[in-house]
């Protein structure tokens, strides 16, 4: 693919460097109960409230694998266009700490569920394919509470053997902006897709960021360094400039890069060193014993298959061809699955005579600026696709002008008020009959004889002063068109 | 009463179901014959006072359509036990008290069997003599200082002892055949995925199953007929139809084919075994089956493969043991600190060696070398089973490569310790059924015991075999009783 994006560099002196980043996700399953166990997922309940026996790993329990979850990680793999493995194998993940009761995490490590895959990033300049290195299903860790006492370390095990999947993309990304627009890509598809609801705050979307730096135009890899379980893609994006231009430097002063897993401190904005790579743990991983491989029929995937709904790629393309929007207007309206299903509903509840090009304005202006503005999300929005509908209709068959428009739909924040409704009560409608308006312009011209002379002999700019003077005169409501129209005909 | 302990299950069944005999009867007597035995050790645990509670709830009404109505049985502390202490032999969980119950356990008391406690056995079923136990050596009936084998050491010595009917115990390598080798008494290993191992403390996942032990083959098939269940709960349960094996039980054995493997002759086996192996073809013969000589070649990589397998799956399946959650914890300056503390306390020393060969198998560097090839030769050991099994129905070999020994004899002997399990191994590995028989006696008149290994799901054929042969073996056990003053 040409790379017809604006290329990031990082420049030192006489030298340009690229910057080469892979990100390990880990996208948290949306699924009612855990991989290995029935216990709850909800987020936010009372610590060690959803913990089974075998989450808290009690001798002689064993895990038994969630299908839903199954289902989640394949479907998933199908929309990043993946290969989906018919045989994959779950294995234990060794290391002793006090958040993983069984002193392993069951996870997949030679031989996940999912394939190579791809995705496509829409850049300002043109589109990127980011490839996917595998994805697999592993369980998540409890948490370890450091600062509720002075002493003892609190243990909340809820986490525990909640469903992850991990994403692994190939070191394709190349900026911040990339990692941005990934990041939102694979939370749009797994969103389309109900298999992540990519909550970044409650920790269902973090990612583990590789980066490394090398001369421009050079091919060998540099020495990379993981930053850990970050959280958000500001500090993403935070810390890969920092660890980027940190790797340069130390190339600069002529040091080596050291390979080692480091964390982003938010408070001061760098990366410190976690352990080199001789400290290394060695997880001894191995096929989990109590658990058979994972085999999955083609009829199984093909179900799946069947299963999945339109994806923002798909939609982006058929929004452009069908609708004849730009595809930057399209981008827009399909990032977010819940944009792209009230943008339909709306499309929908226009009717046949719609104006498609208008509601396009009208979401991306008028609804985004309200939301915006009251912190919500268009699954929130305070105005029903029906009634927006129903107001561009109006706007769109002349019974209210775009300026009056703004008026009804500020009404219809409160309560989703029926636009027809108010435009009735308030009287709001458009004045439209050619007579009315007529008697309403002869008024005007009878009462500025003197202008209507000096527009006759050329002063062509005092049109605009009729219409105003007309608009004015209906409070507004005068059909624009049909103003213009009269007084040319009487002047 | 004292002749009620002397009766196998059977009868037992029998005299309850005739009302000759109440469930309280039968439960009083295996309480006081088990509370004069207790220089056994065989129990880590006992139940007695709400033991004989449930026999008085059962003879009040008594449901005598069940399998075990109103049984009193002892159980190996391998398995959970809803409120009751299991210990799995370890000081790690000398204070543990589930809130749950093993599949196994459920199914037997669903058929009216009453727990009397729990039995003795080496540490997380570590161990071929039952010395690994924190709870001290375990005596064998047979003798005075004499082990009963391991590691359902405490289950053996029980029934052999007759302080319970039957019991139930675990085999990862041996461990139900060995010890009833090594007591006189039979015991069975069922098909890897035969008995759930829900509830089961794990030693290595991949090798262990329950089994029943018992003084009977038909005992033994009636008691396999109540634990073996498929279990959602254990993803390695396997779903398949499953036999009345005490109703099918036949002596009629007649044209089965029997492998000889010329393997199982090792170096240095004492010429007792050769005999009684040579007496078990006779024997076969004698029912009319018909013996056959095979190879299995890979049979002396057995031991070491499962030296390997083993300790890998223990070493995780030990890490739970931490001290955070539950069980022993020694106080730490921090959590490693603790960590380490905790678990050089609390395990003792097989374990420990265990947990650090089974670590050093799957370390980075190592793992191909000794893990994944152990994998490779497993399979191998198994196609060696699989080729022989085109040719003959059944396989016949010792059960053990000596008698029972004395205690301490081998407990500064890891390796000579290691090889009593080398006739029982394969068959873990392999994942096949296998039945240990007594079938004769050494020259100081121990038992010793023969051991017939199955096809996958073929329980059903090697109890029949080991019934017909049980026929003409008349074993008597030489028991003096003479721990009871």
């Amino acid at each position: 693919m040409s790379k017809k994006y604006s290329e990031y560099f990082i420049n030192r002196k006489d030298n340009q460097y690229e910057v080469v980043i892979g990100l390990e996700v880990h996208a948290q399953v949306l699924s009612e109960s855990k991989l290995f166990s029935n216990s709850a997922t909800k987020f936010g309940a009372e610590p060690n409230t959803q913990v089974s026996l075998v989450d808290a790993a009690f001798p002689g329990m064993l895990p038994v694998i969630n299908e839903f979850c199954v289902k989640q990680a394949i479907k998933t793999g199908i929309g990043l266009n993946a290969k989906i493995n018919k045989r994959s194998v779950f294995d234990r993940k060794n290391y002793f700490y006090a958040d993983l009761p069984q002193g392993y995490q069951i996870s997949q490590f030679k031989d996940p569920i999912v394939g190579e895959g791809k995705v496509i990033l829409d850049m300002p300049n043109g589109q990127k394919e980011v490839g996917i290195e595998r994805l697999h299903l592993e369980q998540d860790a409890g948490k370890s509470i450091h600062d509720l006492d002075p002493q003892n370390t609190f243990v909340d095990l809820n986490r525990s053997g909640v469903a992850l999947m991990e994403i692994v993309s190939k070191p394709d990304l190349r900026s911040p902006d990339e990692v941005n627009a990934y990041i939102k890509k694979l939370r749009s598809i797994m969103r389309y897709l109900g298999t992540c609801d990519g909550n970044m705050q409650e920790g269902s979307l973090r990612a583990d960021v590789n980066v490394s730096v090398r001369p421009k135009g050079s091919k060998e890899f540099g020495t990379r360094c993981e930053i850990k379980n970050v959280n958000s893609i500001k500090f993403m994006q935070m810390a890969i400039e920092y660890e980027a231009n940190r790797q340069v430097d130390l190339i600069e002063e002529g040091k080596t890069i050291d390979q080692e897993t480091r964390l982003f401190d938010t408070k001061k904005n760098e990366t410190r060193s976690m352990r080199s790579k001789e400290d290394a743990h060695d997880y001894r991983y191995f096929p989990d014993p109590d658990l058979l491989p994972l085999e999955v029929s083609e009829k199984f995937i093909e179900e799946l298959r069947n299963d999945i709904p339109e994806l923002p790629d798909d939609k982006k393309k058929r929004f452009i061809e069908e609708f004849k929007l730009s595809p930057y207007e399209a981008n827009i309206l399909v990032s977010d699955i819940d944009t792209a299903k009230y943008f339909e509903e709306v499309v929908t509840k226009m009717g046949k005579n719609k104006n498609i090009k208008l509601a396009v304005n009208w979401i991306t202006g008028e609804l985004f600026a309200v939301l915006n503005s009251k912190g919500l999300e268009i699954s929130q929005s305070p105005v029903s696709a029906k009634n927006f509908a129903i107001l561009i209709n109006l706007i769109k068959n002349g019974t209210i002008s775009g300026k009056i428009a703004k008026t009804v739909f500020e009404l219809m924040i409160d309560g989703d008020k029926d636009p027809q409704k108010i435009v009735e009560e308030k009287g709001l409608k458009q004045q439209s009959d050619p007579k009315a308006l007529e008697a309403l312009i002869d008024k005007i011209i009878n009462d500025n004889r003197e202008k209507a002379i000096e527009y006759k002999q050329g002063k062509e700019k005092l049109f605009g002063f009729f219409v105003g003077q007309a608009m004015k005169a209906s409070g507004g409501k005068a059909n624009p068109q049909l103003i213009n129209e009269i007084l040319k005909k009487k002047l | 009463m004292s002749d009620i302990t002397k009766q196998s299950l059977t009868e037992l069944v029998e005299n309850i179901k005739n009302k000759k005999l109440s469930s309280t009867d039968v439960t009083k007597a295996f309480i006081d014959r088990s509370e004069k035995s207790e220089e056994l050790n065989a129990y880590i645990t006992n139940d007695f006072t709400s033991a004989i509670d449930k026999a008085k709830k059962f003879d009040q009404k008594p449901n005598l359509d069940l399998k075990l109505p109103g049984i009193p049985m002892a159980v190996k502390d391998l398995f959970c036990t809803k409120n009751i202490k299991t210990t799995a032999g370890s000081k790690i969980l000398n204070n543990f008290v589930p809130t749950y119950e093993s599949t196994v356990t459920e199914n037997i008391w669903n058929e009216g069997a009453i727990l009397l406690g729990k039995l003795n056995c080496d540490e997380f079923a570590m161990g071929s003599s039952n010395e690994t136990s924190f709870f001290g050596n375990v005596q064998n009936p047979i003798d005075k200082n004499l082990v009963p084998g391991g590691s359902s050491g405490g289950s053996a010595s029980a029934v052999a002892g007759q302080l319970t009917p039957i019991t139930i115990g675990t085999d990862t390598g041996g461990s139900i055949r060995q010890p009833a080798s090594f007591t006189g008494i039979v015991g069975l290993k069922p098909t890897y995925g035969s008995c759930s191992r829900y509830g089961i403390v794990a030693f290595a996942s991949s090798l262990d199953q329950a089994g029943p032990m018992a003084q009977n083959v038909k005992d033994c098939a009636l008691l396999h007929e109540v634990i073996s269940s498929y279990d959602p709960k254990d993803s390695t349960s396997i779903n398949f139809k499953r036999n009345h094996f005490s109703k099918e039980l036949t002596n009629n054995i007649k044209g089965k084919k029997i492998g000889i493997p010329k393997e199982y002759r090792v170096d240095g086996m004492p010429k007792e075994i050769e005999d009684l192996w040579q007496k078990g073809i006779q024997y076969i013969k004698d029912c009319g089956a018909e013996t056959i000589d095979i190879s299995l070649p890979y049979t002396s990589y057995a031991l070491p493969t499962y030296y390997i397998v083993a300790p890998a799956e223990a070493s995780s399946n030990l890490a739970r043991y931490d001290g955070v959650k539950y069980g022993f914890r020694a106080k730490g300056e921090n959590l490693i600190d603790m960590y380490e503390k905790t678990r050089s306390e609390g395990f003792g020393a097989e374990v420990q060696r265990r947990i650090m060969i089974g670590t050093y198998v799957l370390s980075s560097g190592y793992y191909d070398a000794y893990y994944l090839k152990a994998q490779k030769v497993r399979k191998l050991i198994k196609n060696d089973f699989d080729e022989a099994y085109k040719k003959v129905d059944a396989i016949l070999t010792p059960s053990t490569p000596s008698s029972a020994f004395k205690i301490g004899e081998k407990t500064n002997d890891p390796v000579s310790m290691y090889l009593n399990d080398i006739f029982t191994v394969p068959v873990n590995l392999a994942g096949l059924p296998g039945v240990s028989i007594p079938a004769g006696h050494d020259s100081k008149g121990y038992p010793l015991g023969l051991q017939i290994i199955g096809k996958a799901f073929d329980e059903q054929n090697i109890l029949n075999i080991a019934y017909a042969m049980e026929e003409k073996i008349n074993f008597k056990n030489k028991i003096t009783d003479w721990w009871i003053k």
